[in-house]
């Protein structure tokens, strides 16, 4: 009898389906969140870094720590800042970049937007050019460079060129993924309503490929400074690259970072303003990326 | 409403008639699939027609090819007596989901359908500002779709299908994704709607209450291939409200429509193929 109503500890085990005995009382997890600093906390501390560094910097290279040969330093950048502003042609430079960015910027995405789009009108245009456009966003772009400044010469048409093969692909597949992602059920309704394909374009696919589009704006900005960049390396008169590799060649370290300074200043405002661009594109829509 | 009297049709025509309707649909490589067979009803002008059955009966195949976005393997669709069979744009459809466009204020949502038939967009604000405001979407007009409610987007997809000017409006579960409460004043809603815009409604659900609240008449599907398996007026008075449900002629047509369900019902539970 007694062996009926105890069992044995094999039956209990498998009775649970989980090892009970084994495991130790747990007394439970206290979740523990960051709680957020002001934002002048974070705003002071961001300044401090940047002040830190920049001083590091200076003393290192002053008390020998650092090599300013190779490095240089913060007095010796901000000298070859005003020596570059006063008798050099640096505003012109950085001119030539930005326009060469921003035109290669619009022209490659409005290329890429156009491209991609194009592929929902028809399902077997899509397949047919589908490989190449993989092939071209896989080739590393810039080994396009040579072949580009030997074509459009070496002024600002090869550096657009270059900027324009840097971002339309990239365009080009952010909107086709838009095109596939449309939603089947608005196209429906839209034809059900008398539309034509016209109608389904304009009024469902293109708005809401824009996300996708809009998605790929932030990422080309970077993308159409670096083709523009890697032109001036190759072959250029003008540009902040063009500073750059004539620097490097003659081992003026503190001109490079005059060039890599204003290239980030330049890089933040242009992404700046696409942000703000792709914020104004989105229009109650959710952002969407490949 | 007034027509002339040369292209009225006459009273007797009926507003649509689906003449022997079957579709089937092939794959290169599957075995061909007959979704619906040999369906032939006819609509009364203004009227409320319901049709109720399981997953797998065809209604989806069936409205796409009302509404012309499937040209049926055999038979015809005909509206106003002229055959609309495979010509989409004539016939409105509603799908369960809400299809607003997200880009869209719920003003510009609801003149879609206008806009899509050729109005000019400021026109069809025009007409359909006051609407909104009758239909209590009034205060949604500049609000883009992501900030409404379940039954707000759903009124809003409902008033674009009545403002297309259709006379037939299919609509496809409408209410199905919305809770127990919101949908019962979905339904009394819908049938002020389809008063005042003197619509023909045939109207596909899953729940039997609601097709005997709604109907005029009921068609019981059976699946697999979806064909009739039996029609019936519903007698009960309009304008109808929620007492009506409690009544021993509701139970009974309800009772009715219960006992088609479970009696065509496949032996061999084959749910989840193809709708």
């Amino acid at each position: 009898m007694t062996e009926d109503i105890a069992p044995t500890k094999r039956q209990t085990r498998s009775l649970h389906p989980l090892p009970v005995g084994g495991l130790k009382r747990r007394s439970g997890v206290v979740i523990t969140n960051e709680k957020p600093w002001p934002r002048a906390a974070i705003w002071g501390l961001q300044v401090a870094i940047f002040l830190a560094a920049v001083a590091g910097w200076e003393a290192g290279a002053q008390n020998g720590l650092i090599d300013p040969f190779f490095w240089s330093s913060p007095s010796r950048i901000a000298t070859a800042f005003v020596i570059v502003f006063n008798e050099g042609t640096v505003l012109y430079d950085t001119w030539f970049t930005f326009s060469a960015t921003v035109a290669g910027f619009v022209l490659g995405s409005l290329l890429g937007a156009v491209v991609g789009l194009s592929l929902w009108w028809s399902i077997n245009a899509a397949a047919v050019v589908r490989p190449y456009i993989v092939v071209f966003n896989a080739v590393p772009k810039i080994a396009l460079g040579p072949l580009i400044i030997l074509i459009f010469g070496i002024g600002i048409a090869s550096k657009i060129a270059l900027a324009i093969a840097f971002t339309s692909v990239i365009t080009a597949l952010a909107a086709y993924a838009g095109v596939l992602a449309v939603d089947d059920d608005l196209v429906k309704l839209t034809l059900s309503l008398g539309g034509r394909r016209r109608d389904v374009f304009f009024k469902v696919v293109l708005p809401s490929c824009l996300p996708w589009i809009a998605s790929s704006l932030h990422i080309n900005i970077g993308m159409a400074l670096a083709g523009a960049i890697a032109g001036e390396f190759i072959s250029s008169q003008y540009g902040l690259g063009k500073i750059i590799m004539y620097a490097g060649a003659t081992y003026d370290m503190a001109l490079i970072w005059v060039g890599i300074i204003i290239l980030a200043l330049l890089a933040t405002g242009l992404y700046a303003i696409v942000s703000w661009g792709e914020h104004k594109l989105m229009k109650g829509q959710v952002a969407k990326t490949i | 409403m007034t027509v002339d009297a040369q292209t009225a049709p006459s009273l007797a025509t009926p507003k649509l008639r689906l003449d022997a309707l079957s579709h089937e649909f092939r794959s290169r490589n599957a075995a061909p699939v007959l979704a619906i067979s040999n369906i032939s009803l006819e609509v009364k002008r203004g009227s409320f027609v319901s049709l109720i059955g399981q997953s797998g009966c065809g209604k989806s195949t069936l409205f796409n090819i009302l509404a012309g976005l499937l040209t049926p393997s055999s038979g015809r669709v005909v509206l106003d007596g002229a055959d609309i069979t495979g010509r989409a744009g004539l016939v409105s459809y509603m799908l369960q989901k809400d299809l607003l466009l997200p880009w869209r204020t719920v003003l510009d949502n609801v003149i879609y359908g206008l806009e899509i038939q050729g109005m000019d967009r400021r026109e069809a604000r025009d007409v359909a500002e006051p609407l909104m405001d009758r239909y209590g979407l009034g205060k949604f007009k500049k609000h883009y779709p992501s900030s409404l409610s379940g039954g707000m987007r759903q009124r809003a997809a409902l008033l674009r299908t009545l403002l297309c000017n259709n006379d037939v409006i299919l609509l496809d579960e409408p209410f199905a994704a919305l809770d127990a409460q919101t949908r019962f004043r979905m339904q009394e809603w819908l049938l002020t709607l389809w008063r005042d815009f003197d619509r023909t409604v045939l109207f596909v659900t899953h729940d039997v209450d609601e097709a005997v609240f709604l109907s005029d008449e009921i068609c019981v599907l059976s699946p697999r291939p979806g064909r009739i398996a039996d029609r019936f007026d519903v007698p009960l008075a309009r304008p109808r409200n929620r007492e009506v449900v409690t009544s021993p002629e509701f139970v009974s047509i309800k009772q009715r429509c219960l006992n088609l369900l479970f009696a065509t019902e496949a032996p061999s539970a084959r749910e989840g193929a193809a709708a």
